[in-house]
């Protein structure tokens, strides 16, 4: 049995997992009925509209995502406790995934609204930029096969890039201003129909949902990775795999299965 | 001794490398040249275009040579163990950070200095109206370039192989910088810059109070 198969013997789902998971899965597909179905089409841009229960609820992922890791960067730098490392990294991976699909679905979403792919609008910009920053975040987690080190250096990145987040936006958002373009269209005009809400607000559940249930995965994936690690290693080493585990005091790593 | 005076010995110490491996001369300056030319080339001939794009040119010269001296400035520490004694030396941390800026900073100021008279020559650039906002631009640009620079210069430089990350790193957080100091510049030409140069303040404070916080624990190994 390699390294890999007995380290994932040992990692078993919390409990939850699996209900967060189906819990995701129906609000999505709640919220697929509702925003196909239920939601009228608007008034002025007709069906394309219904793309903005998918590029909103992303957008505000793409940030929660990074609000978490730069709130577990500062943990782990605190307490050197590798589970918050493990967060930082599955939140970066998530959010660079819902940001990159934020841009895609408003490039689709702008073309036949405002006739062009893409417009430098501060918001774009801003995201455009935030993509690119954690794009960075994760290369430095690949610099390094020091786990300490990756963790220590990823923190000091994940930390810095989010601070930069509000002076970017501000910045964009003084140079748009100089630059009179095209007037940017409000989501959905001025008001918004109730029914759209709602729509929109269970949609934005339901993604918020998913990414936790995502998060959940990928951090019982992290567990497995460096429990891996610790496998392969402790024959060489000499010592119990659990004294290779950073979090060895106190991570609640399941007991291993007897008779494996 | 004092942070600032501790900072001062780490920043004198890297000039003096600088200035007796003449890296600036050799190899920053040509490079900063070569990308005005190459600019100057893709954009062609016609006077209106080059000179409207002047402060964009001047700061994206300045941005990517900064790139090259950030790893320069680390790459010496790492060879022969250099950094393990910068580390044992009696020094805060936030002052060895402090200091490996300041020393990057006076490197570009004085590159910069070059550059302009170049964009001045080749782009038509004008600095005659507001020249103290144009100032004030580069050295508070220069001063978070070199915040941001010599915080992920060290993370690059101690992992050996990272040279082409280095870029990735930079380029993206310093986008209000060659924003705001694009801007700064051109307001430089006819009327204030001030909203401009505070922006940049705002991010010098940002990127210094983060770069003291943090850099003590990319030193931990």
């Amino acid at each position: 049995m390699s390294a890999a198969e007995r380290a994932m013997g040992r990692i078993v789902a919390r409990p939850g997992e699996r209900a967060l998971g189906w819990a995701a899965a129906a609000a999505l597909a709640a919220s697929a009925v509702l925003s196909l179905a239920v939601a009228p089409p608007d008034a002025q841009q007709g069906q394309v509209q219904r793309l903005m229960y998918v590029h909103v609820p992303t957008a505000w992922l793409a940030y929660l995502a990074f609000a978490v890791v730069f709130v577990a960067s500062i943990a782990y730098l605190r307490t050197k406790r590798s589970r918050w490392d493990r967060l930082a990294a599955a939140s970066a991976e998530l959010g660079v995934l819902f940001t990159a699909l934020t841009i895609l679905l408003g490039s689709l979403w702008a073309r036949p609204v405002w006739g062009t792919w893409w417009t430098w609008d501060p918001r774009l910009t801003t995201t455009a930029v935030l993509l690119l920053i954690y794009l960075g975040y994760l290369a430095v987690r690949r610099l390094t096969d020091s786990p300490p080190r990756r963790a220590r250096w990823a923190a000091v990145v994940g930390i810095v890039g989010f601070i930069d987040v509000p002076i970017v936006h501000l910045s964009v958002q003084w140079w748009r201003s100089l630059h009179q373009g095209p007037t940017v269209a409000r989501l959905g005009g001025p008001t918004i129909a109730p029914v759209m809400l709602a729509t929109l607000l269970v949609a934005v559940a339901a993604f918020t949902l998913a990414y936790l249930y995502l998060l959940a995965l990928r951090l019982r994936v992290g567990r497995v990775e460096e429990r891996t690690v610790a496998e392969a290693l402790s024959p060489r080493i000499g010592r119990p795999a659990e004294d290779l585990l950073d979090d060895a005091a106190g991570a609640p790593v399941e007991p291993a299965p007897r008779g494996r | 001794m004092t942070t600032i005076r501790q900072a001062a010995l780490v920043a004198g110490k890297d000039l003096r490398i600088q200035f007796r491996t003449r890296f600036g001369a050799a190899a920053l300056l040509p490079f900063a040249a070569t990308l005005l030319i190459a600019f100057g080339l893709s954009l062609g001939p016609g006077r209106a275009l080059l000179r409207e794009a002047a402060p964009g040119l001047l700061w994206l010269a300045v941005l990517f040579a900064s790139v090259l001296s950030f790893g320069q400035a680390y790459g010496s520490e790492v060879e022969d163990g250099a950094l393990e004694g910068l580390v044992l030396a009696p020094l805060e941390r936030a002052a060895i950070f402090l200091g490996k800026a300041a020393a990057v900073a006076a490197e570009l100021l004085l590159l910069e200095a070059v550059v302009i008279a170049l964009v001045v020559a080749l782009f038509g650039l004008s600095i005659g109206a507001r020249p103290l906002d144009l100032a004030a631009a580069l050295v508070l640009g220069t001063v978070g370039l070199a915040a941001v620079g010599s915080l992920f210069g060290l993370v690059v430089a101690a992992a050996r192989r990272g040279e082409a990350l280095l870029p990735l790193l930079v380029l993206p957080l310093a986008v209000p910088i060659l924003v705001a100091g694009t801007r700064a510049t051109a307001a430089a030409a006819s009327g204030g810059a001030g909203s401009w140069l505070g922006l940049l303040l705002a991010f010098d404070a940002a990127f210094v109070a983060a770069g003291m916080l943090v850099f003590g624990f990319l030193l931990e190994d």
